[in-house]
């Protein structure tokens, strides 16, 4: 956990399984069903359930974050339904950033508007972050979860302190 | 830099995507002749014009869909999904073009 700029906290989160369903919507429905989620969120929209979360970064695509039992429950879930499951806790690297400068701060790597009405709480999508590529997910008005590849880290992780270095310098901010 | 309307993400900023070159080219089967692959391969309508062309929107949903560009002004004029017909294909037929 560090404060990059005034408040602004960029938090490393430890390990955790994070897997990418691809599939039509039966195999996304059976996939959020394990997860204890009812329906399946709509694009770019994320759900909770029981066992997880649920992220619709694509049309027939789902990041899942289960929590808990792991793999198990969702592969018996899909059992029946053409899928492909892949896991990719090894490949991503999870951030929180957090703080009334964190849209600010993401902002100048990125070209998404991140003020409330354009991006709510609880959206998601994949993104860039300068040159790397990103998942991005308000999960709070000023708290943001963010993946990236693990050999972008040390590339994303210095961006972003880069920008908080100068951004308290800047006069322009996200509206809300 | 474009803004480029994903028909799943809406819009976003031209660096997101990749460029896929002209759209509705059909692949040949293997039974064509030299000529024909030539002609798959290379040989492209390089339209002055509204032209039909693939993007994939990489940095975000992954998915291919096609768009109407003007590729004298760069103003796009529908952004449509794989495998809908192109949205003015009977006017073009109609201008005899």
């Amino acid at each position: 956990m560090v404060e990059i700029t005034e408040g602004c906290v960029l938090s490393r989160l430890p390990a955790s399984t994070r897997l990418i369903l691809q599939g039509r919507q039966p195999a996304l429905q059976a996939a959020c069903g394990a997860l204890g989620v009812e329906t399946v969120p709509e694009m770019l929209c994320t759900a909770e359930g029981a066992g997880g979360h649920a992220l619709r970064v694509g049309p027939f695509e789902l990041a899942l974050q289960p929590t808990g039992d792991g793999l198990a429950p969702l592969e018996a879930a899909l059992a029946s339904v053409p899928h492909s499951l892949v896991e990719v806790s090894n490949r991503n690297v999870s951030y929180t950033l957090q703080g009334w400068q964190a849209a600010d701060i993401l902002a100048a790597l990125c070209p998404l508007d991140f003020s409330l009405a354009a991006f709510p709480v609880g959206m998601a999508t994949r993104s860039i972050l300068d040159k790397a590529g990103a998942l991005i997910w308000r999960t709070a008005d000023q708290t943001f979860h963010i993946e990236v590849w693990r050999s972008f880290a040390p590339y994303v992780e210095g961006q972003l302190h880069e920008v908080a270095k100068s951004i308290s310098y800047n006069i322009l901010t996200v509206q809300h | 830099m474009l803004l480029i309307e994903c028909p799943y993400c809406g819009p976003r900023a031209e660096i997101e995507f990749s460029y896929g070159g002209e759209a509705h080219i059909d692949r040949p089967g293997p039974e064509v002749s030299e000529e024909e692959w030539a002609s798959f391969l290379y040989l492209r309508e390089n339209t002055k014009g509204v032209l039909a062309e693939r993007w994939r929107h990489a940095h975000g949903c992954g998915r291919f869909f096609n768009a109407l560009r003007d590729t004298r002004t760069d103003e796009f004029k529908a952004f449509y999904e794989m495998g809908e017909k192109r949205p003015d294909a009977e006017k073009k037929e109609g201008e005899g073009a």
